[in-house]
Parts: C-alpha cells; sequence; structure tokens
C-alpha cells in the first residue's frame, strides 16, 4: 500500500484502454460479435421452426386436399319389380326380405345398359364392369327403394360412388400401370372411365359426405366419413367442459384465495404440477380401470372419453386459472374487503370477473388439448371400426359407442386401402381447423377483455 | 352463479348413465387387427340389411381381444372375439374362471402370409423356407456346433438370390401372424436345411431345438415391425432392399408397390390357399360367448350372417377383399346355427 503511494502511478492501464470512446477496442469488439452471432443462432432456430412448420403444412394440406372431392357416377337403375318385389304388393316388410346382394344385378344391367346408351364398346360383362362402382351403391339403391316403394319398376337415375380405383384415377394418385396386377380393376375399365367422363356420366365434385359421413369398412373408403367421429369428438368435449370448467375453477379459486398456506397445499401444489406433465396414456389406462372396469360404464362410449380426457385438462386449467387470478391486484381485493365485502363476495364480484379472460383462454386450450388426444382413447375401446351410426338423440349421444376425430384418423392411416391413408390427411385437415378456430377465439377472447395493470 | 346449474346436469348425466349402461343394443366385437377388415366388412353389410345397429368392432390383437373377451358374462363385457389363431387352453381355462363357459368357435376361413418387396427393387421372386431360415436363424449349425448367422447378403444363402444385403421386416412378437411365420416358414426351413437334426445330433432335445430353430437374428439384419403392415410397407418403402411380411389382403390393395415373392414354387393367391398348395396360411376365427345370445339384439343374426355363403363364400365380399374361403363353409354354418359350444363338439 505504501509503495503505491510513494511511486507515481505509470499510465501503462490507461495506454491500453485506448483514448478515444468512438474507437471499439478489442473487448468491445469481441462482445459485439458475440450479440451479432447470437441474434443469428436465434434467427436461424426462427427460420428452422418456421420451415418445418411449412413443409408441414404444405404436406398436410397436398395429401388431404384430394379427400374432399370424390368421384360421382350418374346411373339409370331400372328398379325391376320381379327381383324387388315378387308378390307385386309393395309391403315394405316383402321388399326388405331382398337384401343388398339382391340388388347387385340390377346394377349390373344398369351399368351394362350405360355403355350401350354411350355407345362405348366393351367385352366386360356386368360383374367385371361392376368393379368400377363402390360397394355401397346396392345399399344407396335399396334405401332409397323402401323408402319410396312406389318408384319400382320405375328408371330412377341414381348418384353412386364410384370405386376407390376409379377415384384415385381420377385424382392422379392411380396410374393405368399400378393397376396391372391388381385385381380390384383393370386398366381397360380406366378407358372406359374416360369415355365416360367425356359423355358426362363421371365426374368428380366436392365431398361433403367425407365431412358428415360415418366411417365405412375397409372394402369402400370411398364411402367414408369423418361426421361420426367429429359428433363424438363433439360429446367428449361437452363433457370435458361441464366437468373440468367448474371443478377446476372451483378448485383453484379456493387453493388461491381461500386455504391457509400450508405443507398440507404444497403438496397439493407440487401434485397438480405434475399431474399436468404425466403422459395422458396414463389417463386412459386409468380411465379403463376405474370407469369401465370399476364403474362399469359402457365401453367406447364418448361419456368416458370426456370422463378420461377431463383428468387430463384439469390440471391444465386449475394452472391457468390459478395463475390468471394471481395476476389480479391485491388492491382490488384490498379495496372490496375495505368497503365491508365478504371474502366470498371479493373473490366473485371483483377477482373472478377480472380473471375470467385468462380462465376462458386457459379452458379454451385445454379443451383443444384434449380434442387432439389420442392415446388415452386406445385403451377405453374408441379406436377400430366404430363410428358407424349416428347417435339417436343426446343420452346416445354420450353412451353408444363412438370414436373421436383423432382416433379415427389413426385407425384410417392403419388401413390397408391407399384411399384411406389419403382421407386419414384429410381428417387431419378437418381435426387442425378446428383446433386453429379454438386457438383463435382463445387470442381474441385474450385480446379483448384482458385487463393489464 | 351457473355452478349450481353445471353440477345438476353433471348429476344428470352420472345417473342417465347407470341406467343406460343396462340396456346395450349393438354386438360389440374385439380383437386381432387382421380379422378386423373383414369383421368390419360383415358389420358394416349387416347394418344395411337387418334393422339392428351397426356392431361395433375394435381392434387390439388377438390376444388382447381374447383377454376382454374372457373378463366375464354381462353387458359390459364384449360378445364376440376375433382372433388370427385358435384359442389357448390357459385363455380356455381363464374364460371358464370367470364363468364364460360356453364358447362357440368359428372358422371363417384363412389368411395367406405372403412375402413381397419393393416393386423396382432386386428380384426377389421366389423363395423356399430353407431361404428365411438360413437369413434369419440367430444360430446355425457349422460342423455340428452352434455358430452365430454368418449370412450376410441373400446370394450368401442361396446362389438364385439377389446380392444385396439382408433386410427383413417381420411380425413383431405381439402379432399372431409372427406365431405363423415362425412354425411354417423358420421352423419349417430349419427341418429342410437339416439344421434341425444337426442340432438333435449335437445333443439337444427335440424342444430345444425347435425353439433354436424358430430364433430370430438380432443384429439387425431383421428388424421386428410392432406396428401394422402399414408400418412394415413404409419400411419398404424407404429401402430398396427390404423384404417384408404381409397378409394377403394387404399385398393385394397395394400391388402398385410390392411385388410378391413366391413360396416352394407357388405364388400366393386366393386359389393356392385354398388347395394347401401354398404353405405359409392360417386360419382365422371368431369366439361367440353363448351366454349373450338371446340377451344382445342381432348376435345370432350377425353370427349366422357373417358365415353365410353370400358373406363368407368363394364369391362374396370377404373373398373379394382377401379373405380365403372355408371348402368347409356348409358344416360352420351349421355350427353357428345351433351354437355348438367348444366342449361339445369335441
Amino acid at each position: 500500500m505504501t509503495d503505491v503511494t510513494n511511486t507515481p502511478v505509470p499510465s501503462g492501464p490507461e495506454k491500453s484502454r485506448g483514448s478515444s470512446l468512438y474507437a471499439l477496442d478489442k473487448r468491445t469488439k469481441r462482445r459485439n460479435a458475440a450479440e451479432a452471432r447470437f441474434k443469428a443462432y436465434g434467427i436461424a432456430a426462427v427460420c428452422v421452426g418456421l420451415a418445418f412448420l411449412v413443409i408441414l403444412l404444405v404436406s398436410i394440406v397436398r395429401n388431404g386436399i384430394p379427400a374432399f372431392t370424390q368421384t360421382f357416377v350418374e346411373l339409370p337403375i331400372y328398379l325391376n319389380e320381379e327381383k324387388l318385389d315378387p308378390d307385386g304388393n309393395r309391403d315394405p316388410a316383402a321388399m326388405s326380405k331382398v337384401s343388398t346382394f339382391g340388388y347387385n344385378p340390377l346394377i349390373e344391367d344398369a351399368l351394362v345398359q350405360l355403355m350401350a346408351d354411350n355407345g362405348i364398346e366393351t367385352d366386360m360383362d356386368g360383374p367385371t364392369l361392376r368393379k368400377m362402382l363402390s360397394s355401397s351403391v346396392p345399399a344407396q339403391v335399396r334405401d332409397y327403394t323402401l323408402a319410396n316403394p312406389d318408384q319400382v319398376g320405375e328408371t330412377v337415375t341414381f348418384r353412386v360412388l364410384a370405386s376407390s380405383r376409379v377415384d384415385g384415377y381420377m385424382k392422379g394418385r392411380v396410374q393405368r400401370e399400378d393397376l396391372e396386377r391388381d385385381k380390384n380393376l383393370d386398366a381397360a375399365h380406366l378407358d372406359i372411365v374416360d369415355q365416360l367422363v367425356d359423355a358426362g356420366a363421371v365426374e368428380r365434385t366436392f365431398n361433403w359426405a367425407f365431412i358428415t359421413g360415418a366411417d365405412a369398412s375397409e372394402s369402400r373408403p370411398e364411402q367414408a366419413g369423418i361426421g361420426v367421429s367429429m359428433i363424438g369428438s363433439f360429446f367428449m368435449m361437452i363433457v370435458v367442459l361441464v366437468l373440468a370448467l367448474p371443478i377446476g375453477v372451483a378448485a383453484s379459486i379456493y387453493l388461491e384465495e381461500f386455504a391457509a398456506k400450508n405443507r398440507f397445499t404444497d403438496l397439493i401444489e407440487v401434485n397438480i404440477s405434475n399431474l399436468a406433465a404425466v403422459p395422458s396414456i396414463v389417463f386412459g389406462i386409468l380411465g379403463l380401470a376405474v370407469f369401465i372396469q370399476f364403474g362399469g360404464l359402457p365401453q367406447s362410449a364418448p361419456l368416458v372419453g370426456g370422463l378420461v380426457l377431463t383428468l387430463m385438462t384439469l390440471p391444465t386449467i386449475i394452472i391457468s386459472t390459478r395463475a390468471s387470478l394471481k395476476a389480479v391486484p391485491p388492491s382490488i381485493r384490498d379495496a372490496a374487503l375495505g368497503v365491508g365485502a365478504s371474502k366470498t363476495q371479493a373473490v366473485f364480484h371483483h377477482v373472478l370477473p377480472l380473471a375470467m379472460p385468462g380462465i376462458l383462454t386457459g379452458t379454451i386450450i385445454g379443451l383443444a388439448q384434449a380434442l387432439g388426444e389420442t392415446a388415452p382413447l386406445l385403451l377405453i375401446g374408441m379406436v377400430g371400426y366404430i363410428a358407424t351410426n349416428y347417435p339417436e338423440g343426446i343420452v346416445d349421444g354420450f353412451l353408444a359407442p363412438n370414436s373421436a376425430m383423432p382416433a379415427q384418423i389413426y385407425e384410417w392411416a392403419k388401413r390397408a386401402d391407399p384411399a384411406y391413408y389419403e382421407r386419414a390427411w384429410g381428417g387431419i385437415i378437418v381435426l387442425l381447423l378446428f383446433l386453429m378456430t379454438m386457438n383463435i377465439i382463445a387470442i381474441i377472447l385474450r385480446r379483448r377483455f384482458e385487463r393489464r395493470w | 352463479m351457473s355452478f349450481a346449474k353445471l353440477t345438476a346436469s353433471t348429476l344428470a348425466i352420472a345417473a342417465v348413465s347407470a341406467t343406460a349402461a343396462a340396456a346395450r343394443d349393438n354386438v360389440q366385437v374385439a380383437g386381432s387387427s387382421t380379422v378386423l377388415p373383414y369383421a368390419s366388412i360383415v358389420a358394416e353389410a349387416f347394418g344395411e340389411n337387418f334393422d339392428f345397429p351397426t356392431p361395433v368392432v375394435e381392434s387390439g390383437g388377438s390376444s388382447a381381444g381374447l383377454k376382454r373377451f374372457c373378463e366375464g358374462v354381462g353387458e359390459n363385457t364384449i360378445d364376440i372375439a376375433n382372433a388370427s389363431r385358435a384359442i389357448r387352453d390357459s385363455e380356455i381355462e381363464t374364460c371358464a374362471a370367470n364363468g364364460v363357459t360356453d364358447i362357440v368357435e368359428v372358422r371363417i376361413g384363412y389368411d395367406g402370409i405372403v412375402f413381397a418387396s419393393q416393386i423396382d427393387g432386386p428380384a426377389f421372386t421366389a423363395f423356399e423356407p430353407a431361404d428365411w431360415f438360413s437369413a434369419l436363424a440367430a444360430e446355425i449349425p457349422v460342423d455340428g456346433a452352434m455358430t452365430a448367422n454368418p449370412n450376410m447378403t441373400w446370394a450368401d444363402v442361396n446362389p438364385d438370390l439377389p446380392d444385396v444385403e439382408i433386410a427383413a421386416f417381420i411380425p413383431g412378437t405381439k402379432h399372431g401372424t409372427r406365431e405363423v411365420f415362425e412354425e411354417k416358414v423358420l421352423l419349417q426351413g430349419c427341418e429342410d436345411t437339416g439344421a434341425m437334426q444337426a442340432m438333435m445330433d449335437a445333443g439337444m432335445s427335440e424342444d430345444d431345438a425347435e425353439g433354436a430353430c424358430m430364433a430370430v437374428r438380432t443384429d439387425g439384419k431383421s428388424v421386428d415391425i410392432d406396428g401394422d403392415y402399414t408400418e412394415t410397407l413404409a419400411r419398404i418403402d424407404s429401402n430398396p432392399n427390404g423384404l417384408g411380411v404381409f397378409g394377403l389382403a394387404f399385398y393385394e390393395n397395394n400391388t402398385d408397390k410390392l411385388k410378391v415373392a413366391t413360396m416352394s414354387g407357388v405364388e400366393p393367391s386366393t386359389d393356392t390357399i385354398a388347395s394347401g398348395e401354398y404353405p405359409v396360411s392360417r386360419p382365422l376365427f371368431f369366439y361367440i360367448k353363448k351366454a349373450h345370445v338371446g340377451v344382445i339384439p342381432g348376435l345370432q343374426e350377425y353370427a349366422d350372417f357373417f358365415v353365410s355363403d353370400e358373406i363368407a363364400g368363394p364369391s362374396g365380399p370377404l373373398s373379394n377383399y382377401g379373405l380365403v374361403s372355408d371348402p368347409e363353409l356348409s358344416a360352420t354354418q351349421e355350427k353357428v346355427q345351433n351354437l355348438e359350444t367348444m366342449g361339445s363338439s369335441m
């Protein structure tokens, strides 16, 4: 110390620091370079993320758009009285004895007639021509005939589905060389299809049945639609909303506003956070064990699916509700309590309304998450050939076996016919539209009603 | 607050569920994913032609289906289990322990297992079971001692095959298909090559030798596919040298991407499988819980409809999809009609 005071301080350090503030020294340059590098990394990370998003969306749209159009054939069918109503008294009970198989000859004759009417020369017989049409046609004609018995004996023009191979050809998915060893269709069929397109009897139009229809069996992907599983998802979401919202909000209000802070509430808090991170399949196993095996609720029912998804959504809702309750400034509570409001009045009249936008946003995001969840549904029997009947009424909607949109997509992606693969992508588009709508609603709610202090 | 209303409606739902759980009006089926396509075709046609609602068909595998089938009798259990193998004795015992005693076994037809590769890939056109054994076995006897499988390419196995790396995608152990593959291909190949005899000569018991024959190498040349055939197809799509094991129906729906190889000189088709010429095939079954007949509406009708000539016959929709029709279908029809249970027919 004494040395320092005795000897004059050498001006060395000042020299190395540089004299001008405008010229950057080495160290500052290094720091600036590090900052520039970090910014570049950040931008690169954002770009990679965006690129993946674009790739994902482009592939979804490109693969899925064809599912929204379908190839139809205008086919006049003579409803032969001898075959459909041999007794001739139009008795529905007697007519329903003719199964869908009994309608095949009529359709085959109608196709032969269609060839003749359009001047298409072919050496194929009825059953071979029949391969161009969906196997759903007999059921369609039968339903019509049973509903309109007076039309028997007439020629009625039906708009029927073409088979999935013909549809694939119209969409460019199936080429002639692909059919070389295919036993469902021959290249010669496609020549006929070309001529029928010219004649206006075959056309590809928007397919509402994909959005509103029921699932179909593996032999007729052209008939499958996502409508019934959409209803299944809808009923599940109702269960989730009706259960998770009140339970979640009540739990978080109690924990946030009323409960004493002690070890017990800490424990609850930690466990709620842990529950939010539990893989959803675990809730599926729980649902199978508790609701179906112990509780005796029916298999594959949207009610059970909704209960399982409620368990999964609850932590999300509780956490977001508590966050938005915390965000309400204490001065609001103090003011309410100060003018003599009870604690309940302070919470329900002042805090809760201010926290509502945040609660709703959290709920909608939780619902969106539940809507896209497949794993727990695998275990409670909602995957398979299930979404086939529209529910008859509301009770049926909760209890009759049904699937859900993501489960339906998973099921389609597994099936053998490539036409189902296309439908799986189409289903993803529908599901994404729902999710986007829900998220947009959440954002709008937050923007419109959120208050900042 | 509307909490009161919400809780009231919640309670209402719970109450309704308790009553409605006691009145199921649709047939519930679960089990093998191999049988699922056929069952769904039948269920669809059944819904169209009868006044009963369309039956519900779940997948999940033969074992999972039979397990649920054996859970007990009652409306919360399934009525029919689909299986790509016959029910095991242990499963019958479990069933009996849970009160499921009267089971009707219905054989619906046969399913072929085919060996296919990428359509533009190497010329895999003909196989013998021996080729597959030599290519996939974990250990093969060389001069009386078991050594790790030295074959790296298909040409190592059989000079007639393409000289490309072995890359086989076979069904995982949870699939019923794996069992058939092991028994009809690997074990057969083991016997054909004389490896089994060599193992037994070297002092192994017959059971041990069979086990060794069916052990698949684990050095990455053979990959177990636990998912569905679509996953196998995706693997083959990305690997030109890949060979996959598929069901006949799946192959027939994807002939634009796959080419099939013959086995023992026979090309797989519904005809060759029905005649028994094609060696790798297996029967498909479903099992009816007799106690549910008459309780669940439509169960008897569904079973009858499934095995009727117009559905399961040689020109029916199941056969069009790839099922090999059972030549003894009329006996099966009679069996279903009379609901002959497994014990009584034996």
